[in-house]
């Protein structure tokens, strides 16, 4: 998605009444988010719209990039806010060999989530951070994806395939178009 | 990994570090291509994090899951990267030292200047962005122009304004030291200098 850097368009201030709606949205798609939604998107504060390439909207409080929509899709979460609350979202993890791949902006492949170092919440060895509550992730479900060795997690994306055929077919891409750590997105400087 | 992590409610909001060269959390720093200023730089602001991720042990455990193969091919890109890097920053350097910025008074009619500067673009400067700055602050007009040997570009101010650039350069652009400034007058069309 932000494969390239880039330069933000227009800056507008979100209404009120649209402020309450991405409020909604944000709960909606990610609930275990609840707790922390003031501290995140405080009520009484002004959010900013940032118009960026590809029909991405941005939303910012003061410098900071919050959430980020494209078109109709899902509201995906900053990678910065991801790594204050990483226990507010589904995640899976890939192997050690697949960051460089995804760091350099490829399409997120199966196998580097069905091999031994990759977790998917199908897995046995899943545990609480992967186990999802035991529950498969279906395509088109967001995912925040860690990295095996790493604490913090690389990249956030849509799942192309859900988890449950990932583990049938062992291969295909898991997600495109991702944000990932030191994309343009990442690297966004608003101040 | 912190697997076993249950969620509570007011769970406060885990605080990571980022890298003050490459920007990343520093355990991805491997894969910028910077690692060795990202490690000196994690020495000197966070050296608990720093032994912690770069001691011999984290590395040869951070590779224990990977083929042999895999490992060797996983440390050459990193040292291709790194080693790429650290050349384009050499080069940039030396490139820099030796580029020139002219700023060239033409005649182009009887008493009728204009000022062509070249060679902003090496020092990173972006050509539209001075053209519209020089138009607005000289009060004339100035665009980015093909050049005479169709090259490059070049900016092109109507008037002769070549002391006001020169001025002006110094006083933004410190990044375009004085010495590889040349002033250069054309007035009779004898060989210049200039490219
Ligand atoms: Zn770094």
């Amino acid at each position: 998605m932000f494969k390239k850097e880039f330069v933000p368009g227009s800056r507008s201030k979100v209404k009120s009444s649209a402020q309450r709606a991405i409020r909604a949205k944000v709960l909606e798609t990610y609930p275990k988010l609840e707790p922390h939604l003031d501290d995140i998107l405080p009520k009484k504060e002004q959010l900013d719209l940032l118009k960026i390439p590809d029909r991405v909207s941005l939303y910012c409080l003061g410098g900071e990039p919050l959430f980020w929509q494209h078109m109709d899709d899902p509201v995906m979460p900053h990678l910065k806010v991801i790594h204050k609350y990483p226990w507010a979202f589904p995640r899976i993890r890939i192997d050690r060999g697949a960051i460089r791949f995804v760091l350099s902006g490829a399409t997120l492949m199966v196998p580097g989530l069905t091999s031994p170092g990759g977790r998917l919440p199908g897995d046995e060895e899943a545990g609480d951070g992967y186990g999802n509550g035991g529950k498969e992730l279906e395509a088109g479900e967001v995912v925040v994806v860690e990295a095996e060795g790493k604490e913090t997690a690389c990249m956030v994306g849509v799942l192309k395939m859900g988890t449950q055929e990932m583990e049938e077919k062992k291969k295909g891409p898991g997600i495109e178009n991702g944000h990932y750590v030191g994309d343009g997105l990442w690297k966004l400087d608003l101040n | 990994m912190t697997d076993t992590a249950t969620a509570t409610d007011a769970r406060p909001p885990k605080h990571v570090v980022y890298c003050g060269v490459c920007t990343l959390p520093p355990e991805y720093c491997e894969y910028g291509g910077t690692t060795k200023k990202c490690s000196e730089w994690l020495v000197a602001n966070h050296p608990d994090l720093h032994s912690h991720l770069y001691s011999e042990d984290a590395a040869t455990k951070g590779m224990s899951n990977l083929s042999l193969d895999a490992q060797k091919r996983a440390e050459k890109d990193a040292q291709k990267k790194a080693a790429k890097a650290e050349a384009a920053e050499a080069r940039e350097k030396t490139q820099r030292a030796a580029s020139k910025v002219y700023i060239k008074r033409v005649e182009r009619n009887k008493r009728k200047y204009v000022t062509e500067v070249s060679g902003l673009e090496a020092f990173g400067l972006d050509l539209k962005k001075i053209a519209k700055e020089f138009g607005k602050k000289f009060a004339t007009g100035s665009s980015v122009t093909k050049n005479a040997g169709g090259t490059g570009d070049e900016i092109t101010v109507q008037g002769d304004v070549s002391d006001d650039i020169f001025d002006w350069l110094q006083e933004h652009h410190a990044e375009v030291p004085e010495d590889n400034i040349e002033l250069i007058e054309d007035k009779k069309k004898k060989a210049s200098a200039g490219p």
